[in-house]
């Protein structure tokens, strides 16, 4: 996957986790719970689906690297290049 | 003659919302049991294929955002509309209410079972390894939970608990709901009982495994209580939830008053996990008259319980003939005959599709009655068509559960 593909693929996870919220203008370098009403248990949603889609595990000491979507598309970059 | 009660001890019936297989508000489920509709239909059941139950078409999205729908269960999501509903209906300034002393107070007959095969079915992609185990599993198997959502919905701070009284449970939540306005606990209940369980495939398999579940090449037809051909029990969802109040507010407010509830009880078989007690059941009537202070006279119209299964049947019948006699003045009908069996919320839903008798006079009938069963006799049973009789003051109804839990409530009809 590409980094854009990576963004889109993030975007459309938490467009299913949040199906009211409008996610066009979302802002990648800020928190996405500043933008968004996306609380901890719908984070463990975009966790669980990471894991069911692509086998992806993210340790809870990094969740903090997914607070934003460029956090999350560096973060995932690596792990979802080859897939 | 019972003492005459004050008006701060008087809980009456101020607001209805409901779901039923055949129709999503009052007005709209009575004019379905007045014409003869069913609710039955088609359905596909993990595991099982096609299968006939009753299936409710209210629109979720009314009240919920589509973020709660996929968070929550289906019977939050029932909870939520009837609750909405009763709270519209009732004509409820609701932003200026104490929202502390607002109750909520629902039958279940089970809650957990739909989202434990679900998690269980999601897993199996994954060979059983339960890291795939939702955290959104706890927050839906809770007990409380079709009742809780109704408080997140709303912002209601009172209590709020669900009771699990297995097919007994909408009466039970109508009756705890009456008894913590007596015990000024609150100051308005929103009382009565949901079902989801269409969406287990276990219900299904166990009214199977027991040879008691519906079938019949045309679904309408499949729910027959007192039918001779009857097979079994129609698996429904649905929900029905009332607003009570003392009548002392009720008449300060000007609230419509769909009737009082006079008479209540709950007893128990202590005989059998299944099979129903007709000596039990006697007992639970007599219990509900003599708190209302009636005889078995007064009473206009009784809504049985029978759920058509071979077995029960004829067992509230003799229960029915030894407290009302061989020729009761009563008219008696049933509601699982067009909706199927609404599980923990059929108590409530079946008293509510009565309610509009103390204004118009009419009984809804039983349907699906072609020959009625010998071992069924009951006079004064209303077949397939509806009756108009001359007055209705007095409605009883009976709500019975495995484990052998019988309830009984009587309700009143309020002359303004």
């Amino acid at each position: 996957m590409t980094k854009e593909q990576i963004r889109d693929t993030i975007l459309e996870i938490i467009g299913q986790i949040i199906p009211d919220e409008d996610l066009s203008n979302l802002k990648g370098d800020v928190p996405l719970r500043e933008q968004v009403e996306l609380d901890s248990m719908d984070f463990l949603d975009i966790i669980m689906e990471l894991r069911k889609r692509y086998g992806i595990e993210v340790p809870e000491s990094d969740y903090t690297q997914l607070a934003t979507l460029d956090g999350s598309v560096a973060y995932l970059d690596p792990r979802m290049r080859d897939l | 003659m019972a003492a005459k009660k004050a008006d701060e001890s008087r809980i009456v019936v101020t607001g209805v919302g409901l779901t039923a297989p055949n129709g999503n508000n009052l007005a709209e489920f009575r004019q379905s049991l007045l014409d003869g509709k069913s609710g039955i239909q088609k359905i596909n059941i993990r595991y099982m294929g096609e299968l006939l139950a009753g299936v409710c078409h209210f629109d979720p999205l009314k009240y919920q955002k589509k973020k709660e729908l996929r968070r929550g269960t289906r019977a939050g999501s029932i909870a939520i509309y009837c609750a909405q509903e009763a709270i519209a209906d009732a004509k409820l300034d609701f932003a200026c209410l104490d929202k502390s002393k607002i109750g909520i107070y629902l039958g279940i007959t089970e809650h957990g079972t739909v989202e434990t095969e679900n998690e269980i079915y999601e897993i199996k992609q994954f060979d059983y390894d339960v890291k795939y185990w939702s955290h959104h599993h706890n927050p839906r198997v809770v007990a409380n939970n079709p009742a809780g959502e109704v408080t997140l919905n709303l912002e209601i701070t009172g209590p709020h608990y669900t009771l699990g009284a297995a097919c007994a449970g909408g009466n039970i939540g109508l009756i705890q709901g009456l008894q913590m306005l007596l015990l000024n606990e609150v100051d308005l209940a929103l009382s009565g009982g949901v079902s989801e369980c269409t969406g287990s495939f276990g219900i299904f398999a166990g009214f199977k495994s027991e040879g008691a579940l519906a079938f019949h090449p045309n679904p309408e037809k499949a729910c027959r209580p007192f039918d001779k051909d009857r097979n079994g029990v129609v698996v429904s969802e649905g929900g029905c939830i009332f607003v009570l109040e003392r009548l002392s507010d009720a008449l300060k407010r000007g609230a419509n008053i769909y009737g009082e509830i006079v008479g209540y009880a709950i007893n128990s078989d202590a005989t059998d996990f299944i099979l129903p007690n007709a000596e039990r059941q006697v007992e639970c009537m007599k219990l509900a008259l003599n708190k209302a202070g009636i005889s078995p006279e007064d009473i206009d119209i009784i809504n049985t319980h029978g759920t058509g299964t071979i077995e029960g049947d004829p067992v509230e019948c003799q229960a029915i003939r030894e407290v009302f006699g061989e020729h009761p003045h009563a008219y008696i009908n049933n509601t699982k005959s067009f909706i199927g069996h609404t599980m923990g919320a059929a108590g409530a839903l079946e008293l509510a599709g009565n309610l509009p008798s103390f204004e118009d006079c009419i009984v809804h009938p039983t349907i699906n009655l072609d020959h009625l069963d010998p071992k069924c006799p009951l006079n004064n049973l209303v077949i397939n068509k509806p009756k108009k009789i001359d007055k209705v003051d007095y409605i009883l109804n009976n709500s019975f559960g495995m484990l052998g839990i019988n309830s009984v409530v009587i309700v009143k009809k309020i002359v303004a």
